[in-house]
């Protein structure tokens, strides 16, 4: 693990984010780095769900919403970049799953097919692409019968995987996960986490949870947010068992929060 | 004693329930009874006519001479005449209509939203008598201008007038069938990195289409069984057009305009029933399929 060099994938530069006058977030600054799961904790209103979805710029359809300070993916600066250009190289994933009301297959090709991601329009290539999103989220075995069934009739934590699939089949850089397992029993929970654990190693994935648990799971850093600030970030391992600040002590060993 | 009066309280409460229990059934029956009661009168009205008239002949006559001797009650070209207005009312309406649904549910800023909502509401409410006038002295003589021809009370402006008509059904109900797509589907759209156009045409209008194809059919339903503006703005000549730009009498206006000149009982009073049955047949059938859309939008 050491040996391997570590290259950071995003910048947060003093970031803080407003919705009204209501200061969510306050001159947060950290790093992501390359095919890392960082994880983030923190008490509901901490302003972990407005940062997840400031990486990828989807508070900005909310007209209450502004922001200071910078966003850096590769040293491009995310809010002078093409919108859906940003959100093809920065997936995200929801707390409920919505599959999209059509097929398993169509779910997937949607949005490769729809925004000409891809140069492959080729029937059999387009299969390619399927197979192997949902080989990726690990939901293959489970559906390839019936892709032409409606995607409404999967269970939640095959919807979960189904969307984690569609995701895939954009290819990003960044998956973001908002809770992903809010919704969903602690076996489908289990899979998406196995899911995330293999996708590592192809993308770098950004997971927030109020799952402290599935955190020390699944995380390579944790940070942790309290109140619009960012407490603390450092190797998960540290956060958990020996973190700097009270506050997170305190969040973990589940005093409050 | 007094719990003898609790119990006698009790009873009166249960009695004053079933009584209003049975008032609302009433209530609620009669509607029932109100539109059985009226088809089967057309029924026996419209029937009658047709043991001495054959229905094909009826149906596919190409002559309505009521009056001559011997009359024809040849109805071709009064279906021909509402089709046609119908068809371009909703060439008009259901286009306009549906994208002035996708601007108010999801471009239009919250302060337009209102006052856009209320004024297609308000349009509703506009009498056909009004819609009626307004196309005979403003809409038919430029229609008869600008486009060079005998007269201005053609089936054009019917089409036109009554898509007006049209509209705010197509509108209020398609806009409520768009907002009720969960914003969760957009937000899932568009975190793959669509745009919003994109979203709007592949994910909402998608999931929208059953509320939307209801009101279009609601839309329909209102068009054909219009009566007063169609009669003061087509023309009501009683044959096949071979353009838009022609007059044309519709089925509605027909009933309407003959059904006080009649003689009660008499053959022509019993074809104008006849009329009004293929109507109530159409408008009927109409409404159904519109409620099986809105039907299906809703259980899903």
């Amino acid at each position: 693990m050491e040996t391997k060099s570590i290259q950071n994938k995003m910048f947060v530069e003093n970031l803080s984010c407003y919705f009204g006058n209501k200061c969510v977030l306050e001159k947060v600054n950290l790093t992501i780095q390359k095919n890392e799961i960082l994880t983030i904790i923190g008490p509901s209103n901490s302003g972990k769900t407005s940062f997840l979805r400031t990486l990828n710029r989807m508070n900005d359809f909310n007209p209450n919403f502004s922001r200071t300070g910078n966003v850096l993916l590769d040293d491009e600066n995310i809010f002078h970049m093409n919108m859906e250009k940003l959100r093809t190289r920065v997936g995200m994933l929801f707390a409920m799953p919505i599959p999209l009301p059509m097929t398993i297959y169509e779910n997937i090709v949607y949005a490769p097919k729809r925004l000409r991601l891809t140069k492959r329009e080729k029937k059999s290539d387009l299969d390619l692409l399927v197979e192997q999103a949902l080989k990726d989220a690990s939901l293959w075995d489970e559906v390839k019968d019936r892709l032409n069934s409606s995607a409404m009739k999967l269970s939640g934590g095959q919807q979960q995987r189904l969307c984690i699939a569609r995701i895939l089949a954009i290819d990003p850089e960044i998956i973001l996960f908002d809770e992903p397992c809010s919704g969903l029993d602690p076996i489908s929970t289990a899979k998406v986490e196995e899911t995330m654990l293999v996708l590592k190693d192809k993308y770098t994935i950004v997971l927030v949870t109020n799952n402290v648990k599935q955190a020390s799971r699944v995380g390579s850093r944790t940070a942790f947010f309290l109140m619009g600030h960012l407490i603390e970030i450092d190797a998960t391992e540290k956060i958990f068992v020996s973190p700097k600040e009270k506050q997170t002590n305190d969040y973990i060993t589940g005093r409050f929060g | 004693m007094q719990k003898h009066q609790a119990k006698r309280e009790k009873n009166m409460s249960k009695i004053k329930d079933d009584i209003i229990e049975k008032i609302i059934f009433l209530c609620g029956i009669l509607s029932i009874v109100f539109v059985t009661l009226i088809f089967a009168f057309l029924l026996k009205e419209g029937i009658s006519f047709f043991r001495e008239s054959s229905f094909i002949n009826f149906i596919l006559g190409k002559f309505w001479y009521p009056s001559s001797t011997p009359p024809e009650f040849g109805i071709l070209s009064l279906i021909v005449g509402s089709f046609i207005v119908t068809v371009g009312a909703c060439a008009i309406a259901v286009p306009i209509g549906i994208m002035s649904a996708v601007y108010i549910s999801e471009f239009a800023p919250k302060s337009i939203r209102d006052i856009l909502k209320s004024l297609v509401e308000l349009m509703a409410a506009v009498p056909s008598v009004v819609i009626g006038f307004v196309g005979m002295v403003t809409v038919a003589p430029l229609v008869r201008s600008l486009l060079d021809i005998p007269t201005g009370l053609t089936a054009f402006t019917g089409s036109l007038m009554l898509a007006f008509m049209a509209m705010p059904t197509i509108v209020t109900i398609s806009e409520d069938a768009i907002r009720s797509v969960p914003w969760e589907y957009k937000e899932g759209a568009l975190a793959l990195g669509a745009t919003k156009w994109q979203t709007i045409r592949r994910i909402v209008l998608k999931a929208a289409m059953p509320g939307i194809i209801g009101a279009i059919m609601l839309g329909i339903g209102r068009v054909i069984g219009e009566t007063m503006a169609v009669m003061m703005i087509t023309g009501n000549a009683a044959h096949i057009p071979s353009s838009i730009f022609e007059p044309v009498r519709t089925m509605t206006a027909t009933i309407a305009a003959e059904m006080g000149e009649t003689v009660k009982g008499g053959l022509h009073y019993r074809a104008l029933f006849a009329i009004a049955l293929v109507l109530f047949s159409i408008t009927f059938l109409v409404n159904f399929i519109a409620d099986m859309f809105l039907g299906k939008s809703k259980n899903k």
